[in-house]
């Protein structure tokens, strides 16, 4: 099966900057997967999405989406395939939910088209789904941060792809949001056949969740491969420069026995 | 939605046959009715179809393209108060205006003066652009206001410094394109702008779907199938040429595009499908009143319209400002 992902040799730096941002960075990311890019703060996370977005253009190495170079695809091709959540949207003008979800069809509909019922009928599917049905005709402005997130989960949704790629799709949510995005994107993955990208600080979440991790530190991949391999003691500590203990998730169900990570105190 | 729009039509065609009425000679509704079929008395045919409508017309074309481009440039740099005279834009095409006029380009040239003051629009678009998003990723709205105000200060310092070279009557045409005015219209006149502004007018509105997603954000807009870079081009090509013709047909009328798009955004929302065909009847509609009042209020003189739009413009920006501010 051709993957959906496919980078090889991936670098990256800004024009600006001083050093690489990516550096040589090589994966593959499987159909279906729920495929999860951990790092510290500045580790080249985002980066390496919107390089893998083809958003940035990456100078060396190749990035291939379903078997084809990311930049050879139109804009609104891939947009029909992958659609992509930012970690947020400060919104200079107000809009409901149901207007920020619609936007979720334009890649279906075009500049010049007109949308019909089966672009309400996404929109209404789409909202459902992230269930924000509710708040269909609320203002963005006056929704809590993890409503709007799932209003963003929603509008990615519409544009009905294969493929869902978020930024730190959890990042300032409470444990009940959290929660509910990653049970999201797992049902997702595992029972509506998406591919799903995302990235978090949340290893533990990860673990308990991803089917394939990537720790990236520096630009440089670290670890990958599945939650076992890659959240061990040694590398953890070497990466986030802090003691901590890997323990295995108590359960019950099919959590039991995930590797969970426990930063100690500062050793006196 | 498109019992709105007809509503504000009708209100616009009130506002017009309005201004059609009044001023020095008061021309009663049916006058004005009869006059447009070709039915009314020499006098009042002379008024309402050989000085009024032009007027009127041109004054409808002139607030339809700023209050869109005023909508667009909100959308463009995601900033409630972006507006082509806050931006420096439209100084920028006054001193293209001014510099063709000076080089003696007759005023009713159709091609030179528009295309002048839209290369000094570009210019101003460019310059503003460099300024505030030079350093980094993404405009800071505090640095996007002062470069806009500093670079149309200094684009009307230079004015200044052109026409004072001038002869006394270049002087007295140049100095009305800096405050605005609709005192030199003429059938000709109405023409030339139409030319330009009915195509880029209707052109821009097509365009409301794919601004609506740059209006959240050009990451978002890129991952949901815009080519970013393509439409921006686009969309600063063509509201600098509609500023341009705008400007050289009446001088650097400012707030149109901030008071115009801002009451529209309260009635209805910020749905561009809705805000950008809104905003050219209701700019129309603005423009036409302002000028009714600014050719009427002091009679037998007359004021620049753009002291009346800035009357009005001003407090509504300070408010938007300070409304901004608490949002941050």
């Amino acid at each position: 099966m051709t993957a959906v992902f496919d980078l090889k040799g991936v670098s990256f730096r800004y024009p600006s900057g001083r050093r690489e941002v990516l550096e040589d960075i090589a994966l593959e990311v499987a159909p279906g997967a729920l495929f999860s890019i951990l790092g510290p703060n500045g580790s080249g996370k985002s980066t390496l999405l919107q390089v893998m977005l083809g958003e940035l253009a990456a100078p060396t190495g190749s990035i291939e989406f379903g078997g084809r170079p990311i930049r050879q695809w139109s804009r609104r091709a891939i947009a029909r395939q992958v659609a992509f959540v930012p970690q947020g949207e400060p919104l200079a003008f107000p809009l409901t939910v149901r207007q920020l979800v619609e936007m979720g069809r334009f890649p279906h509909v075009g500049v010049l088209g007109r949308s019909g019922p089966a672009d309400e009928a996404a929109v209404l599917r789409a909202m459902e789904r992230a269930g924000v049905q509710k708040l269909a005709d609320r203002s963005i402005n006056t929704l809590s941060g993890g409503e709007r997130q799932r209003a963003r989960i929603a509008r990615a949704l519409a544009q009905e792809p294969s493929t869902l790629v978020l930024d730190e799709p959890t990042a300032a949510l409470d444990l009940h949001y959290e929660m509910e995005t990653f049970e999201l994107m797992r049902e997702l993955a595992t029972e509506s056949g998406f591919t799903v990208v995302l990235a978090t600080h949340n290893l533990n979440l990860a673990a308990r969740y991803a089917s394939n991790l990537l720790l990236l530190s520096e630009g440089r991949i670290q670890a990958t491969g599945d939650p076992a391999s890659v959240l061990t003691h040694e590398t953890l500590e070497r990466v986030y420069r802090w003691p901590v203990v890997v323990t295995p998730h108590p359960g019950p169900g099919s959590d039991a026995g995930a590797p969970q990570v426990l930063p100690l105190s500062r050793p006196d | 939605m498109i019992g709105r729009l007809f509503l504000l039509l009708l209100a616009c065609l009130a506002v017009a046959a309005g201004a059609l009425m009044v001023g020095p000679v008061e021309v009663p509704l049916r006058e004005v009715l009869n006059a447009i079929q070709g039915k009314a008395d020499p006098t009042a045919q002379t008024i309402v179809m050989g000085l009024r409508l032009p007027r009127v017309i041109l004054a409808a074309l002139v607030g339809a393209g700023l209050a869109l481009s005023g909508a667009v440039f909100q959308a463009l740099l995601r900033n409630p108060l972006a507006e082509p005279y806050v931006l420096g834009v439209s100084s920028g095409a006054a001193l293209g205006a001014v510099t063709a006029i000076v080089f003696g380009m007759t005023i009713g040239s159709v091609v030179a003066l528009p295309f002048s003051a839209f290369g000094g629009a570009v210019l101003a678009v460019f310059l503003v652009l460099a300024m505030a998003g030079g350093r980094g990723r993404g405009l800071d709205t505090r640095v996007l206001l002062l470069s806009g105000v500093v670079i149309g200060a200094f684009f009307n310092a230079i004015i200044l410094l052109i026409i004072n070279f001038a002869d006394v009557e270049t002087f007295r045409a140049a100095f009305l394109w800096i405050m605005g005015s609709f005192s030199g219209a003429s059938p000709e006149a109405a023409l030339t702008l139409s030319i330009y502004l009915v195509p880029a007018v209707l052109g821009l509105t097509l365009l409301a779907r794919p601004l609506n997603l740059l209006s959240v954000g050009e990451q978002s807009a890129f991952h949901l199938g815009v080519d970013v870079r393509r439409f921006k081009l686009v969309l600063y090509v063509a509201t600098s040429l509609v500023v341009g013709v705008c400007v050289a047909g009446a001088g650097a009328i400012g707030f149109v595009g901030l008071v115009v798009p801002h009451g529209l955004r309260l009635i209805g929302g910020s749905d561009h499908r809705w805000l950008l065909p809104a905003c050219a009847i209701s700019g129309a509609m603005f423009m036409v009143a302002a000028d009714t009042v600014a050719r009427t209020v002091v009679a037998p003189a007359e004021l620049p319209v753009g002291v009346v739009t800035a009357l009005i413009g001003v407090p509504v920006f300070l408010w938007l400002l300070v409304r901004n501010e608490e949002f941050r």
